[in-house]
């Protein structure tokens, strides 16, 4: 099982890489959500899966699932979330200013001899 | 700190009164204040002498940095007095004639602070010990240089002169720092003492090469030696008395300490030896020929300057030969002897030649051999001086520079006698070359004469000539006075100065009892020898008409100048290129780059460990989870194939909304939770976001960018998985979960163990979340509200 996650997980960062390099804002920005949910994966899969119950304590459970990973990957969902809510919003803010969404079309500000 | 540490740090203390008093006291000439401070030091210092000259040294030390082993050690013998004094002294003759020669109108304040810096530095490099310590004033020294040479800095000269001086300079600073790092390294000191006495050791490591080649590259570049001496008639748009002080006297002579102090050390070397005299008589002959074809009377003296400096340099060179065959056998000691001499000499007959041609310059307003001409009757002081010195340097009876001249001579007639095991055959060269040389500056010398002096009155000069004012005349009259002194009563200098500096460059407390004769017998070559200088100079000079345009035959693009200009605009345009090339403003290329670091980089690490896999124990695989793998694929693939946004941006939702059904099935819970409701918001976002943005969701792209993000994607991909296989299946240590998993109720009193190391055992995490939560709103919401209209705070620029 863990490996076949791991092996998933490096699936979901390839194709994370794939839509960064991309033209387009939109596709960059799914990129870097992707590419998190590919971290998650990969993080929790190093913890081990399916060991034991739900870390709840519980008198009747022996062994417990890995508390760790979890508690920390709560905090990397909720950065993720608020970097991608902020990114999305700044794709907007520069379609609305520049009339663009193409990377390539963004380059530098136009100096005042050009 | 004792009293010669004060002496040496004085100009520096004073350039700070020197600053202040400037800004409110303007009603008399600046440097009547600054005059009292070289004299001070000249006077202290000469006190001095009679200690020096009866074999004694003094040593002070002061610590500054003793951890590093940087300290303030002062170590005074004969060469470090000589040229102590040299210093002091025309630095006092200087600031009385600057006096003169700069009007109140100046920056004067300028003027003498960074002049005191220099002073201070100068001293600092010729009286220290240390090596780290004389390195640290050796850079000041370029620096105050750089500050004098760009004085005038509103013309693009000066610019141009003092950061081409600065870059050569600094250059060879650096390199020589580096050998002076390297003898520290096999000697494990600082002392240039302490590695005087361990020679052998430094004779036996192989990158004492190395320390003599780096070491020469400091001295050769700030004395102006070939190819080096480019910088120096540039350095020629500085104020006359710097060009006086630093360019003459002092500071291109930092070079030639550095050689005579480091010989006892290399000496033994024969590329030492060579490389100096080699490089020296080069430079003698080299620049004594271009100093003819000059018209500026500065350039004249800039080149003959970096000619002499050749002169005893070579010397210096056959000087380390009496070394290497032992002070005893006396065949050279005469090189250094005529070294140490021809310094002095060259340091007064030079500062007078440039305070004249100074004074040439203020009271005709040209500097101009072609404007210049029968100013014999109307400048007559000017005339004698010009005439002593110049016949001085040309090395004519009865003055100091012909005897010195005489004595480098018999020292390169007696180069050919020496038993070489390598240049045999070729040692004819060097007095052969030593001769032409002097043709040369004979030639140069009378040049000056009768260029600026006989001939006929040019009527179109700036200003009308008239004789200089006696400030500006007593300087150079001291030191002309001194040119005749010394040629007719040289041993006055010999025992008290001469010997206990030769005596220092040769490491020995034999006495030399030097004599200096005028007469050495007709059977000495060295009288042909001037005899012949002085009727084929005389010819030459007769007949320059005939073989002039020679100087025509060598094209400009062959000049070291031509060179270095290229070299500068070449290596910007080199460098220009280089970041062109790779920042190309597109941040695909920089992605590109990072991940293709991360490619390269990871598979280097994974080649070179041995990684094995040995995953033990994994979980069993069920049905459900393995859907939901398969959706996710699917997903992944839909996302990448799509035009549609839409439909990438749902594809996206199922992705996250799989991932917390799989944390479902790995026993997270809290985290499926939160998956599931982040992955709502995250979707209403997009869907929010939606009409604000363009139709398409992608761009068309040719295939073989697309070829490439998918090859590189692949690598990224493939690395990670690996790296992940390859992390799990080594685990080094159990996890410290147990503790949390044991203590949650004890220590915390909750049940849910997730939510307890959240909130109790590492909640410090969450509260920056948290905060990373709140400024990502605010964020949001200052994008969407804030306007700066364009007319605004400029804070976007108009775009097409």
């Amino acid at each position: 099982m863990e490996i076949l996650i791991i092996v998933l997980a490096g699936i979901l960062i390839g194709a994370s890489v794939y839509l960064m390099l991309s033209k387009s804002l939109l596709r960059i920005i799914l990129g870097t959500g992707i590419l998190s949910h590919g971290i998650l994966l990969m993080l929790l899969t190093m913890g081990g899966l399916k060991r034991g119950g739900i870390p709840v304590l519980d008198d009747s459970v022996q062994q417990y699932a890995d508390p760790l990973p979890q508690a920390m990957l709560l905090t990397v969902i909720v950065i993720t979330f608020a970097l991608t809510a902020y990114m999305l919003v700044v794709a907007i803010r520069v379609y609305r200013e520049l009339g663009t969404d193409d990377v390539e079309q963004l380059k530098g500000v136009p100096r005042e001899d050009d | 700190m004792t009293l010669i540490h004060f002496a040496i740090l004085l100009p520096v203390i004073a350039a700070v009164g020197i600053g202040i008093l400037y800004r409110f006291y303007k009603k008399v000439h600046l440097g009547w204040f600054v005059l009292p401070i070289p004299a001070v030091i000249t006077v202290y210092l000469a006190t001095l002498i009679p200690a020096v000259s009866n074999n004694q040294v003094i040593y002070e030390t002061m610590q500054f940095m003793p951890r590093v082993g940087m300290n303030f050690d002062v170590y005074i013998d004969g060469l470090s007095l000589l040229f102590a004094i040299l210093i002091a002294g025309i630095g006092t003759l200087v600031v009385l004639y600057s006096v003169g020669y700069l009007s109140k109108q100046e920056k004067l304040g300028n003027f003498y602070v960074y002049l005191l810096i220099f002073m201070t530095a100068m001293l600092g490099v010729v009286l220290n010990d240390n090596v780290l310590m004389l390195y640290l004033f050796w850079e000041l020294t370029s620096i105050s240089s750089f500050l004098l040479i760009a004085y005038w800095f509103t013309r693009e000269r000066s610019i141009y002169g003092a950061q081409k001086s600065m870059l050569i300079t600094m250059f060879g600073g650096f390199l020589m720092l580096g050998g002076f790092i390297i003898l520290s390294l096999i000697t494990d000191t600082y002392s240039i003492r302490g590695m005087i006495e361990q020679v052998p050791a430094i004779q036996e490591d192989p990158l004492s090469m190395l320390a003599i080649v780096l070491i020469l590259f400091g001295a050769f570049t700030k004395s102006a030696q070939f190819p080096f001496y480019i910088w120096l008639p540039d350095a020629m748009e500085a104020p006359t008395p710097v060009s006086a002080y630093l360019h003459s006297a002092t500071m291109v002579k930092a070079g030639l300490y550095l050689v005579a102090r480091f010989t006892p050390l290399f000496a033994f070397s024969e590329l030492w030896v060579w490389s100096i005299l080699g490089v020296g008589l080069i430079t003698l002959v080299w620049a004594a020929f271009n100093a003819i074809k000059q018209d500026d009377l500065k350039a004249v003296l800039a080149f003959s300057t970096v000619s002499q400096l050749g002169l005893i340099m070579s010397l210096l060179g056959a000087g380390a030969l009496a070394v290497q065959t032992g002070a005893a056998e006396g065949l050279f000691t005469v090189a250094v002897v005529a070294a140490v001499f021809h310094l002095i000499n060259h340091a007064t007959f030079k500062g007078a030649l440039f305070m004249i041609i100074g004074i040439v310059d203020h009271e005709t307003g040209t500097r101009s051999l072609k404007k210049l001409g029968g100013l014999m009757t109307i400048m007559p002081i000017s005339f004698t001086m010009t005439l002593i010195t110049s016949l001085s340097m040309a090395g004519i009876p009865p003055f100091n520079g012909f005897l010195s001249k005489e004595l480098f001579l018999e020292a390169m007639f007696a180069l050919r006698e020496a038993d070489f095991s390598v240049l045999a055959d070729v040692s004819v060269l060097f007095p052969l070359l030593a001769i032409v040389g002097s043709i040369f500056t004979f030639v140069y010398s009378v040049i000056l004469i009768r260029g600026i002096f006989m001939g006929k009155q040019m009527p179109a000069t700036p200003k009308k000539p008239q004789e200089a004012p006696a400030l500006m005349l007593i300087s150079p009259m001291i030191l002309t006075l001194l040119v005749v002194v010394f040629g007719l009563f040289p041993n006055l200098l010999s025992g008290s100065i001469i010997d206990p500096a030769a005596m220092s460059i040769l490491n020995t407390s034999e006495p030399l009892n030097t004599e200096i004769y005028h007469w050495h017998g007709w059977d000495s070559p060295a009288l042909w020898a001037t005899i012949a200088i002085i009727a084929a100079g005389a010819l030459m000079y007769l007949f320059r008409d005939f073989w002039k345009p020679v100087y025509r035959l060598g094209a400009d693009a062959f000049t070291l100048n031509y060179l270095y200009d290229q070299g500068l605009i070449y290596s910007r345009l080199g460098a220009e290129r280089i970041t062109d090339g790779y920042m190309t403003g597109y941040i695909r290329s920089y992605l590109i780059y990072i991940f293709g670091a991360f490619v390269i980089f990871s598979l280097i690490t994974l080649i070179n460990t041995d990684i094995s896999f040995d995953w033990g124990v994994t979980a069993p695989i069920a049905l459900p989870e393995m859907l939901i793998i398969l959706i996710i694929l699917a997903a992944v693939t839909a996302m990448l194939i799509t035009r549609s946004r839409m439909v990438s941006i749902i594809m996206f939702s199922t992705i996250g909304f799989s991932l917390s059904l799989l944390f479902v099935f790995f026993r997270a819970v809290d985290l499926a939770l939160t998956q599931l409701a982040v992955e709502a918001i995250t979707t209403a976002l997009f869907l929010l976001a939606f009409f604000h943005l363009p139709k398409r969701s992608r761009h068309e792209e040719h295939r073989r960018f697309k070829l490439n993000n998918l090859m590189i994607s692949a690598a990224v991909g493939v690395v990670a998985t690996v790296i992940g296989l390859a992390a799990y299946s080594n685990r080094l240590f159990d996890s410290i979960s147990q503790f949390y998993i044991d203590n949650v109720y004890d220590l915390a009193a909750g049940g849910n163990m997730v939510n307890v190391i959240l909130v109790d055992f590492r909640g410090l995490d969450t509260l920056f979340e948290t905060l990373v939560f709140g400024i990502a709103g605010l964020g949001v919401f200052v994008l969407l509200k804030l306007r700066v209209t364009k007319e605004g705070e400029n804070k976007y620029e108009e775009h097409p």
